[in-house]
Parts: structure tokens; sequence; C-alpha cells
């Protein structure tokens, strides 16, 4: 990483522990997906099931429906159906709060929709058009990542961190926490975590996207196929948002565990600052 | 330096907790801005110029088997057009039916039903995928277009095919169109169809004719279609934008 440094009192040391373009390609990225998750969420709650195989009507039941039915006093009630089995989630799911705050029968509900309100026009505005914006700024991270040696460095695992996976698994247990110069690298249950998001799940996610449009079916027909078919292909972006939802909820809370404002301000300013030896 | 730090994160806590909150109303405030809906729409073009690049003109659309079939085609939006001039036809099982053919045409035409059904036909297995997420695969027959085209000879300026449909939207009487352009209009899967998984096509997916066009969209393939127009514009048609739905914010290329 970056050794641009400077002392701070006694034993801390500041430096410049992100690059900026890194910082400034994490933000994009957190405002592009951000609004994909939302305007997803609209775009699912237009047809608010999900299926596996080619059409949606192959006789089999959905794996996944969202729903309302009316309960013996006439009220909405939401009801989510997995795998065949229906739970009652009226406020979240199914049946929530309008613009108007009255009950409306909708898949998400309106907080976590771009737009809030039922709107698959303006969804697919938001949606395509961000889209973009993720893919460039992907490849972009990608070819910086590569061409600065960043990739090499600080992401992909070296045979210390390798050794090191039990010992890394069991600090991350404990909460333990790596201490002065251990801090300034990323450790091996990070990298691979990183690693997993940035070449697995987001160019899958896009895939899957793409996998979706009828006119790049025609572009080797049949491609599609390989997963199983577009619907199992639209299940599979919809499932594969939620494991990066996932991602971001850790993300988050390992920094939350291990200084989030010194963090935070390191993806902001670049400034990080670390504190001298000290029992962990 | 712990006090200045405590402030600073109480002040980042509120502005986190306010921005977000700003965000969102902010967000809603662009969807209806025409500025910003310009800007976003703006990926319509990216996307339309790089799948034509990327795209042969001849590049087919995924075709599939009789067991791929879905059990019952879904109809989506209108399922019977309640106009009286279309009632009367359906009555009449569609003898008095004239597809009229014109615009920028050497030659306008108009046909009937079993002047349709008597040129040469195509049948094809595809998927239907609506804009709203599901897909239905069904089994369509119908005259392609490219052969109503050169029986009508377009003129050199003639760059978008016009379909105008028997269903009235809305009280106020708008009726669905739609419009596609010239390289869509000659591709071999774009067909006017007549029949649905070996039967007539149903009032509820389109009868008698309806509009094939398998590389976009469920909303592009109009039903319930009249008349045929080749124009070398869109922006004088009703909302200008080249289709019923176009004209309410979805996009005019619907290849994804």
């Amino acid at each position: 990483m970056p050794t641009s440094e400077q002392a701070d009192g006694a034993d801390t040391i500041v430096y410049r522990r992100h690059a900026w373009p890194i910082r400034l390609m994490h933000w994009i990225n957190v405002v592009a997906f951000a609004v994909l998750l939302m305007s997803g969420l609209q775009i699912f709650n237009a047809f608010p099931a999900l299926h596996w195989g080619k059409s949606s009507y192959t006789g089999e039941a959905p794996l996944l429906r969202i729903g309302a039915r009316l309960d013996a006093d006439g009220k909405a009630v939401g009801v989510t159906r997995i795998f065949g089995r229906d739970f009652e989630t009226t406020g979240v799911l199914g049946v929530s709060a309008g613009a108007d705050g009255a009950p409306t029968v909708r898949g998400f509900p309106a907080w976590i929709t771009l737009p809030g309100e039922q709107w698959l026009a303006m969804a697919r505005r938001w949606h395509l058009f961000f889209a973009w914006v993720l893919v460039v700024n992907g490849l972009l991270y990608l070819g910086y990542t590569l061409a600065s040696g960043h990739l090499a460095r600080d992401l992909l695992p070296d045979r210390a961190d390798w050794r090191g996976f039990g010992q890394s698994l069991k600090d991350h247990l404990l909460f333990r926490r790596p201490a002065g110069e251990a801090e300034r690298r990323y450790n091996v249950l990070q990298k691979l975590a990183y690693l997993a998001v940035i070449f697995v799940l987001f160019p899958l996610v896009v895939v899957m996207g793409l996998a979706m449009s009828p006119a790049l079916n025609a572009l080797l027909p049949g491609w599609v196929d390989v997963v199983g078919g577009r619907q199992s292909a639209r299940t599979l972006h919809f499932v594969l948002a939620w494991m990066l939802v996932a991602f971001v909820f850790i993300h988050v809370f390992e920094l939350v565990v291990s200084g989030f404002w010194n963090k935070l301000r390191a993806m902001v300013t670049g400034r990080y600052r670390l504190e001298g030896d000290r029992d962990a | 330096m712990r006090e200045c730090e405590n402030g600073r994160r109480r002040f980042l806590q509120r502005a986190l907790a306010a921005g977000s909150a700003l965000v969102l109303a902010g967000c809603e405030r662009l969807s209806r801005s025409e500025w910003f809906t310009g800007v976003l729409g703006s990926a319509e073009k990216l996307n339309f110029g790089v799948q034509r690049l990327l795209l042969p003109r001849k590049a087919m659309a995924q075709e599939f088997t009789e067991a791929d079939l879905s059990p019952d085609f879904r109809s989506n939006g209108t399922r019977d057009p309640d106009d009286p001039a279309y009632q009367a036809l359906a009555a009449d099982r569609f003898v008095d039916y004239r597809l009229r053919v014109g615009g920028l045409v050497a030659q306008p035409r108009a046909y009937s039903l079993d002047a349709l059904k008597a040129l040469p036909s195509r049948t094809q297995i595809t998927r239907h995928d609506c804009v709203e997420g599901w897909s239905a695969i069904g089994k369509w027959k119908g005259v392609p277009l490219a052969r109503i085209l050169e029986a009508v000879t377009p003129l050199p300026s003639a760059r978008y095919v016009v379909f105008y449909c028997a269903d009235s939207m809305e009280a106020s009487g708008t009726r669905y169109y739609e419009s596609i352009d010239m390289e869509d209009a000659w591709h071999v899967q774009t067909l006017l169809a007549y029949e649905l998984n070996d039967a007539p096509l149903p009032i509820k997916n389109g009868a008698p004719i309806r509009l094939r066009v398998e590389r976009q969209l469920g909303y592009k393939m109009a039903k319930y279609v009249m008349r045929i127009e080749l124009v070398d514009r869109l922006d004088t048609i009703a909302g200008g934008k080249g289709g019923y739905w176009e004209d309410r914010g979805y996009e005019w290329y619907a290849g994804i």
C-alpha cells in the first residue's frame, strides 16, 4: 500500500492507505450498486416471483412468490411463498405502506425501491443507466488494479496468508483485530472476500442481467440455457444481488468492529491512523 | 483531541441520517425532472448502439421445441378490446377484416385475413419476454413482414414501420400503437402472426393479427394490428415516442 506517512504523536503514524483512484471508484460503486439494488427491486415488483427454467409458465411452481391474500375481515395480508411454504410477511413483503401510508399490495416495500411508488418504466431507466456506470467503473477498476500492482500487492493471498488461514479464521470468530504493522495488510479472509466480490459476484450479476436481454440472446442462441434458461438467469441475478448485499453488511460490520471512522476516513481522504503497538 | 473527535462523530452520524433521507427525496425529485430522466434515457441510445453493433443484422432469436411450450400463453394488457368496430369484426370471425398497409410505399395495399394466410408463412417457437420480467414460450405461425414489404415496396425515405391497433387503452380512446425500424422489419422472424400453438390466434393474444419482433421485449409486439404505415419520423405521431408505452416512459428500443 502507499507509504507516504507522517508521525502524529508518540506512537501514532498516519499514512495514505488508499490511492485516490481506488477511493473514487469505491464510492462510485457504492452509489451505482445502491441505485441498481433499489431500482432492481422495483423492477422485480412488476412480477414478484422467481422461476427456474426457460419460461415462467412451464407448469412448475415458482421458487419464490411474493403476493397477498384477503383475510376473513377483508384485510390484505402479505404472503411470501418460498419452495412451497407460505410465510406471512405483512408490513414488509406483499403488503406494505404506500405513499399515503395506507397498506398497499406490492412485493418489496417503498423504502427500499427506486422510485418508491410502483413505476416500472422509471425504475428501468435508473437501472439501465447505472448498470453502465457500474460496468464502466468496474472495468476501469480492473485496469487500474492490474496496472498499479494493487491486485498482486494487496489482494492476492501469498504463501504466508494461506498458512495463516486458520489463525485468521479464529481471529475473525473471536473479533480479534490485528494491531500495529499487521493492520496495514488485508488479512487472508478479507482478501478472499474482496476477490470473490470483484471477480465472481459482480461479473456474474452483470452477465445474468445481460442474459435477460432478448437481443443479446440472439447473439449466440441458447447461451442462456447454460444456467438453465432466461428465468433461471433472472433468479440468479436476484440471488447474486442479495449475496452482494450480504457482503456489504459483513463489510460494514467488520469496519464497525475494527475502527469505523478511521477506516471510513481512509476511504474518503486516504489518511489512516495507525496506533502504536498495543494489546489487541 | 478526543472531544473534537466525538463532536465530529456526532456531526457525521447526523449528517449520514439526514443525508440518506435527503438522497431518497432527491431521487424522487430527479425521477420527475425532465433533464435528469433525459440523462438516464441516454442509456437507451447506448444499449441500442452497442447491441446493434454486436448483433449481426440477421442474428436469429433462439427457437425452441414443442416440449418447451408454455401450457397456456399468458395474455397481458388488453384481453378483449371493447371497441364496437372490433367487436363487430370478431363476431363475424374477422371475415370483414382488412389490414391496410400504406404510408411511404410505392403501392399501398389491403389484405383480408384469407389473403394473408395465402401468402408464404413461417412457423417459429420462440420465447416472449415481458418487460415485467416473465417469459412464455409459444408457437407462432404468420406471414413474415418482409413478404408484405416486398409487395408494397417501401420508398427510400421510409425509416420506420408503425402498427396501429384496434384496442383503446383509456376511456379517452387512445389506441395502442407500436413501431420498429427497417432492420427489424425485414428480419426473418418478424411476423404478422395469425396462429398460436396450431390454433387461430385467440382474442386474448391479439386476434386476428399480432406482431412478433423476437429480439425485443413483449410490448413491442402489438396485438390487434389494423393498419401498417411506413414513415420517416415518429415524433409527429401520437405522443411522439413511437409507441403507446414509449409515450409513457418506456424505451423505444426494447432489446434489453
